[in-house]
């Protein structure tokens, strides 16, 4: 399946390419559209930050405004390569139904567009972070390993939910609602710590353990917890492969059903 | 070896909506994990064979059209072999890189450039990028649109937009090539450079599949011809006999339409003299042998005969008769009167009868009228036009767009001592 993909990664690279280029094309903003949505995420993180301090009758520092950024940047990575993915195969039904071509170029493709957008959010934040004298560590070499884990699983959550609206469209839906309230979910503005024995819940979403391993890495500067990044390796894995094993099992039935 | 390998494929569809919602579907799955599963061979309620058991092989290098009127099941195949779709039976094999020039304008994105959307089609359709630099210019030259590459298709005309599209699909340079009726594209300079392009490809010794409604293509460019209707494959061979069976059945299911709209007209025009004096009963088409048939092949001795009921005596009474091409030219018309033939009076029951010798009409439908006259023929007795009959098309007859096949005795005297051949 992965051969097939492979052949075609020209066309994996065009179509990549297409949709970071439509994207800014005729974006008035440009390349501050990649850093929008984080900031936005960054200033309602600061906010909750703020109100959960207040009531608890501290300040908040600097560490956690930081702790919250660099957890957002891989959280709407996330987000918006899954809405684009779960989109990506009706929203080309035309290429779908008339051209024959491995389909799974075209959410891993909307999976790539993002990671654009991820890398330019992340150089401004390595920028910024620099600055402020923060965040250089030897840990750092853990980042790219976690980042691979990330995509390895938002793609292939990408390819099974973009099957998944072919056949059924409500599942947009869904998956615009759990997007919508996922960010409560999953220890982005807060950390696991506080929920002591129930951490465990947040961290078995791999997203989670991930988040949090880079928040270690990157910010605490310490080694990642193994066992959960040793999960979320796993699980990310597991989740590209069976992504894609579905996703190519249905794609016989795509262009007559879609 | 066959370049294309089509065994016994069968593939079915289903008509009417269908479940597309999680909130349809979780009842409808749970029914039918209770119920009994359906095999792949059988149909369910409102499935149908697109395309039923088809078999062909096709060798490398052959040309091979396929007709059929609309849902026949011919774009059903070229998405069979170029992969798109599975068979529910049968097996097929592509042996070679294939391509297909289908909706050649499918991969194209409105915002992109020219140049960017020759990039994203080329490799879309499955050039890698080194192929397409190497091809660019050419590709820009033959659609003909350089000054415009940097623009955004989507500010093209919708010709300049499919000649692009055309331009990159024939500069994949495919072992198999599948064609989907996409040769009427842009003016006629640029269609004389398809079809350059489409005899560069045949001389190439390229494998082709044409898909067309165009029978003059087709005639022009197959070796072979697969007929289809209905999902079957009617028939196969060269074109001089498959294309005039294609013809013929074309004729025959129009045919009918013909004879339906022409009795509803008659149903209308009959309302108006309800206590006719007489009525035709029947209009006899036949051959020499008196035989009554439907459908006649040229050069055919044709009789028509009248019957008719006189309620009451009529003197001098005038038949016409006119033979009407499906879409209304007025072939031939006469009448008794015209031809100094006199009926003294009808009375009761008779027969009057035509003979017009040998058929010239050309293939086609036509329609007969006969009516039954006053003395002065201006008053219409009774007024018949409801008899069709059919021309066939004969195998390797050229195709004609004349009213008649006028057998002609050509002579040439030589005026001058030019040479002349």
């Amino acid at each position: 399946m992965l051969k097939k993909v492979f052949q075609y990664r020209d066309l994996l690279f065009m179509l990549t390419l297409r949709d970071i280029r439509i994207r800014y094309k005729q974006a008035a903003m440009g390349f501050i559209w990649a850093l929008f949505m984080p900031i936005v995420a960054v200033c309602a993180g600061i906010l909750i930050k703020y109100a959960m301090a207040n009531v608890s009758g501290t300040t908040i520092d600097l560490l956690e405004v930081v702790s919250i950024s660099v957890k957002v940047l891989p959280w709407t990575f996330f987000i918006s390569s899954i809405r684009f993915s779960v989109q990506s195969l009706v929203g080309n039904s035309s290429l779908v139904t008339k051209i024959y071509f491995p389909n799974a170029v075209l959410p891993l493709a909307s999976t790539l567009a993002c990671l654009f957008d991820f890398a330019i959010a992340i150089i401004v934040l390595a920028v910024l972070l620099t600055v402020a004298q923060l965040g250089v560590s030897i840990y750092l070499l853990w980042l790219p390993v976690l980042i691979i884990f990330l995509f390895l699983f938002t793609a292939g959550l990408g390819l099974l939910l973009a099957a998944g609206n072919l056949f059924f469209r409500d599942i947009k839906y869904v998956v615009q609602t759990m997007l919508t309230f996922g960010i409560f979910f999953v220890p982005v503005f807060y950390s696991v710590d506080q929920f002591g024995k129930w951490s465990v819940f947040l961290l078995a979403n791999p997203v989670g353990s991930i988040l949090e391993a880079i928040n270690s890495v990157v910010v605490l500067q310490q080694m990642p917890d193994m066992g959960w990044f040793g999960y979320a390796g796993a699980s990310s894995v597991f989740m590209f492969l069976i992504g894609l094993r579905i996703f190519c099992e249905k794609e016989p039935l795509f262009a007559e059903n879609i | 070896m066959n370049a294309i390998e089509f065994n016994n494929v069968s593939k079915k569809f289903r008509k009417g909506e269908r479940f597309n919602s999680l909130r349809d579907s979780i009842p409808n799955f749970f029914s039918n994990m209770i119920g009994k599963g359906h095999g792949r061979d059988e149909l369910e309620k409102r499935e149908f064979w697109a395309v039923n058991n088809v078999d062909f092989h096709i060798k490398k290098g052959e040309v091979v059209g396929i007709i059929g009127p609309n849902g026949a099941g011919k774009s059903t195949i070229l998405k069979l072999l170029s992969g798109i779709i599975i068979p529910n039976k049968g097996t097929l094999a592509v042996n070679g890189r294939l391509s297909a020039l289908i909706e050649v304008t499918a991969g194209f994105h409105p915002e992109l450039t020219g140049r960017e959307n020759i990039y994203l089609n080329g490799t879309i359709l499955g050039m890698k990028k080194k192929e397409i630099d190497e091809k660019f210019e050419d590709i820009v030259d033959f659609s003909g649109i350089r000054e415009f590459i940097d623009t955004p298709v989507k500010r093209y005309s919708s010709g300049m937009f499919s000649r692009l599209g055309f331009s990159v699909a024939a500069h994949v340079n495919p072992e198999v090539l599948l064609v989907d009726e996409v040769l009427a594209v842009g003016d006629i300079a640029f269609q004389s450079k398809c079809a350059e392009k489409m005899r560069e490809l045949l001389d190439s010794g390229v494998t082709i599949i044409l898909v067309s409604h165009n029978i003059a293509l087709i005639r022009n460019l197959c070796q072979r011809v697969i007929l289809l209707d209905k999902g079957q494959v009617l028939k196969g061979g060269i074109p001089g006999e498959v294309i005039p069976y294609y013809e013929n059945l074309v004729h025959r299911q129009r045919k009918h339409e013909f004879q339906k709209k022409m009795t509803r007209q008659q149903m209308d025009r009959v309302k108006v003299d309800d206590e006719a004096v007489v009525e035709i009963k029947e209009v006899h088409i036949m051959d020499e042998t008196r035989d009554e048939k439907e459908s006649f092949s040229v050069g055919t001795h044709f009789i028509i005969s009248v019957d008719f009921e006189a309620k009451e005596k009529i003197e001098n009474p005038v038949f016409s008769l006119e033979v009407t091409r499906a879409d209304g030219v007025v072939c031939c018309m006469s009448d008794t009167r015209e031809d100094n033939f006199s009926i003294v009076q009808i009375d009761g029951q008779g027969t009057v009868e035509v003979d017009l010798g040998k058929l010239n009409l050309a293939p086609g439908i036509y329609g007969v009228n006969a009516a039954v006259w006053d003395e002065k023929m201006i008053h219409p007795f009774a007024i018949r036009h409801v008899d069709v009959f059919f021309v066939e098309a004969e195998a390797s007859a050229r195709p004609t767009n004349a009213v008649f096949l006028w057998p002609m005795g050509w002579t040439i005297n030589k005026t001058s001592s030019q040479d002349e051949r």
